[in-house]
């Protein structure tokens, strides 16, 4: 293995990360080339639309994904403990006991839909306990005082009820809120969060962000947020990488994305997205649709839609990595 | 006479709970619409904001007759003509569904696999027996082309498309028999970003071109303050504000819709959110609280919210609420 230089900060370094996947009609790219690292108690959020790969790059940090999904030789994927020990995870067998222990105890994570999430024929708590009993030795009594404390922490009345509930007798805000207890109940120092506000409404989604906010301070954790939602991503975001068809097209902090958009597809996003700051008005739309993950354009990935395409470069070669400044980068032409 | 497309009184809509026992006992409602009145302009987009399980979709679908209302009246004006639409049976009703259509949430589910997009997009025609033979497809092509639609393609089956190009394919199925009212229902909110803003730009393009009504039903508020002329906000049942889209956004008057507003999240990371936060959970709508219904989560509940039902009433031209404290409460909209 060549000697890099790592990030004492940070908490997982993923580098050149490629995910394909065997279908009948072809092979799929889906991850294709995505570096990036997540540091110690920040929240980097992910946006993207369908097709982006922002999930598939995730479910390969927890090694979540399905048979057909090939990853590459070359990818890397560095799990940083606090201890200063290093592991490869792409070096890990998917059932092996070390993975179990990052998967669900060390990363920990929440899906978009808290209904199928669940099993319906358990309790919540007897869910917790077995998470907390797979990763720990401890007897079934502690294992449910966990559970109860947990189910307190993400702000459940009366835990010592609910946690001899079922997934069904939850509402949606409360079901998001006992996933995050699964999750958290095992203290991991990440936590994968894929649209877990998606389903939900305005006002419990406000709910969860603020007590996501909060959990992370009080358990210092660092959490990976995907989303589409660019005003999710302002309120919970330090840094923001935009990916597009499975590339990474620009990262910097939330305030350097926002208010800075360098590459012309964030720009178009930021423009697509109705604004409540001024009511009404036409809104620019990106022309075009995203291609088809079997037809991947060549060249820039973007190129297809992009208003400021340069004629015989775009379309033939892959833009490099051009620095903005220490935290804000581009994959860009016109940046360079 | 005022310019108004649909006048909607005192809808109600509960749907029976059916008891398990042999002799039944008391039957049980879901109240999920309970007294609702308004207006919709001709030629405006009537946004319904509220949390799922409010009645919005419910609304939608009993003004298009999907749904039998339980009482109310919804009159339906048709030229010079006003229809009640809660009278229509049978022949009548199906001839008038003509002037209503619907566009679905989800363009994966709503439309048939095994029908070419042609025959999808001519099926009001046909089934309305509007047109006949060649003038069908000149309609659809017509249609199809309005609707941004490449016509090479109307030979071909839906799971060749794209989410955007099948929501366009919706589009054009409910605009072809010529309707004068749409329900929008959730019918962007599938859609990635990008395409989101195509679609809803067609819509607003179709609307000035047609003079189409719309109501407009999500749960995305950026997107119906985007599309709406007025905003009607919907809770357990019930309007509890209803006014045009800046005011409603701008400064609210009923604690529901402050608490909506304080929640959207502001794509600007310089202004941290701070949300109300409501106590509880939405009650269900098979016992609805007494008095106001949003009493047991407002943060500005008095003790006449508990026993007093606050009447709907019209607080400023346009602006109509449901509070017994608009008029002293200082309420913050979204800035």
């Amino acid at each position: 293995m060549t000697t890099e230089q790592t990030d004492w900060d940070a908490l997982l370094e993923v580098q050149d990360l490629k995910v394909s996947f065997k279908t009948d009609e072809g092979i799929i790219l889906a991850v294709n080339g995505v570096t990036f690292s997540v540091k110690r108690g920040q929240t980097l959020g992910i946006v993207g639309e369908s097709g982006s790969g922002k999930s598939v790059s995730t479910k390969a940090i927890m090694q979540l994904l399905p048979r057909t999904a090939v990853v590459d030789k070359e990818s890397s994927i560095k799990w940083h403990r606090e201890d200063g020990e290093i592991t490869e995870i792409t070096q890990l067998k998917k059932t092996s006991r070390e993975m179990r222990r990052i998967r669900g105890g060390e990363i920990g994570m929440i899906f978009q839909e808290p209904m199928s999430s669940f099993s319906p024929v358990h309790t919540i708590g007897n869910q917790i306990i077995e998470a907390v009993q797979a990763h720990g030795q401890v007897s079934k009594k502690q294992a449910r005082e966990v559970a109860i404390d947990m189910l307190d922490k993400v702000g459940i009345s009366n835990p010592s009820v609910r946690v001899d509930q079922y997934s069904f007798e939850l509402s949606g805000g409360m079901r998001q809120r006992a996933m995050i207890a699964v999750a958290l109940s095992m203290n991991p120092s990440l936590l994968i969060a894929d649209e877990p506000t998606t389903s939900l409404d305005v006002t419990i989604q406000a709910q969860i962000l603020e007590l996501m906010n909060q959990l992370q301070e009080d358990l210092k954790m660092a959490i990976i947020f995907i989303t589409h939602n660019l005003g999710v991503i302002a309120q919970v975001a330090d840094e923001v990488e935009v990916m597009y068809l499975g590339q990474i097209l620009e990262r910097g902090t939330a305030k350097e994305v926002i208010h800075q958009p360098q590459h012309p597809y964030t720009r178009s996003l930021l423009r697509a997205i109705p604004r409540l700051d001024h009511i009404g008005g036409r809104l620019t739309a990106i022309s075009g649709d995203i291609p088809s993950p079997l037809e991947r354009p060549g060249g820039c990935p973007f190129h297809t839609r992009c208003e400021q395409v340069i004629p015989g470069v775009c379309e033939t070669q892959i833009p490099a990595l051009t620095r903005i400044s220490s935290t804000h980068t581009v994959h860009c032409f016109l940046a360079e | 006479m005022s310019d108004n497309l649909l006048e909607i009184k005192n809808l109600k809509v509960h749907f029976p709970i059916r008891s398990k026992r042999l002799f039944g006992g008391t039957t049980r409602y879901v109240k999920a619409v309970d007294g609702v009145s308004f207006y919709i302009e001709k030629g405006e987009t009537l946004g319904l904001v509220g949390e799922s399980g409010s009645g919005k979709t419910t609304i939608g679908r009993s003004i298009l007759r999907a749904i039998d209302p339980t009482e109310g009246q919804v009159t339906f004006k048709l030229d010079d003509q006003i229809v009640d639409l809660t009278q229509l049976q049978g022949r009548g009703l199906r001839a008038f569904r003509r002037y209503m259509q619907l566009i679905f949430q989800d363009p994966y589910a709503s439309l048939n696999p095994r029908m070419t997009v042609r025959d999808i997009i001519a099926e009001p025609l046909v089934a309305s027996k509007l047109a006949k033979g060649k003038e069908v497809d000149e309609r659809v092509r017509e249609t199809a082309a309005l609707c941004k639609l490449n016509l090479e393609y109307l030979r071909r089956f839906p799971h060749a498309f794209s989410g955007g190009q099948r929501q366009r394919i919706g589009i054009a199925r409910a605009l072809i028999s010529q309707p004068q009212f749409i329900v929008c229902d959730e019918s962007v909110s599938a859609l990635d970003v990008s395409i989101q803003a195509e679609v809803l730009n067609l819509l607003m393009d179709l609307q000035a071109e047609f003079g189409l009504t719309y109501l407009f039903i999500a749960h995305d508020l950026s997107v119906v303050a985007h599309i709406s002329s007025r905003v009607a906000v919907m809770y357990l049942g019930q309007f509890v504000e209803l006014a045009p889209t800046k005011k409603l956004f701008y400064s609210p008057r009923h604690p529901y819709t402050e608490a909506l507003m304080s929640a959207i999240p502001k794509v600007n990371p310089d202004i941290e959110m701070t949300p109300v936060h409501l106590k509880g959970e939405i009650p269900s709508p098979v016992n609805p609280p007494p008095g106001c219904r949003f009493h047991t989560r407002c943060p500005y509940v008095q003790d006449m919210c508990r026993t007093e039902m606050p009447q709907w009433q019209e607080i400023e031209t346009r602006h109509f609420v449901a509070c017994h404290f608009a008029d002293t409460l200082t309420l913050k909209g979204t800035d």
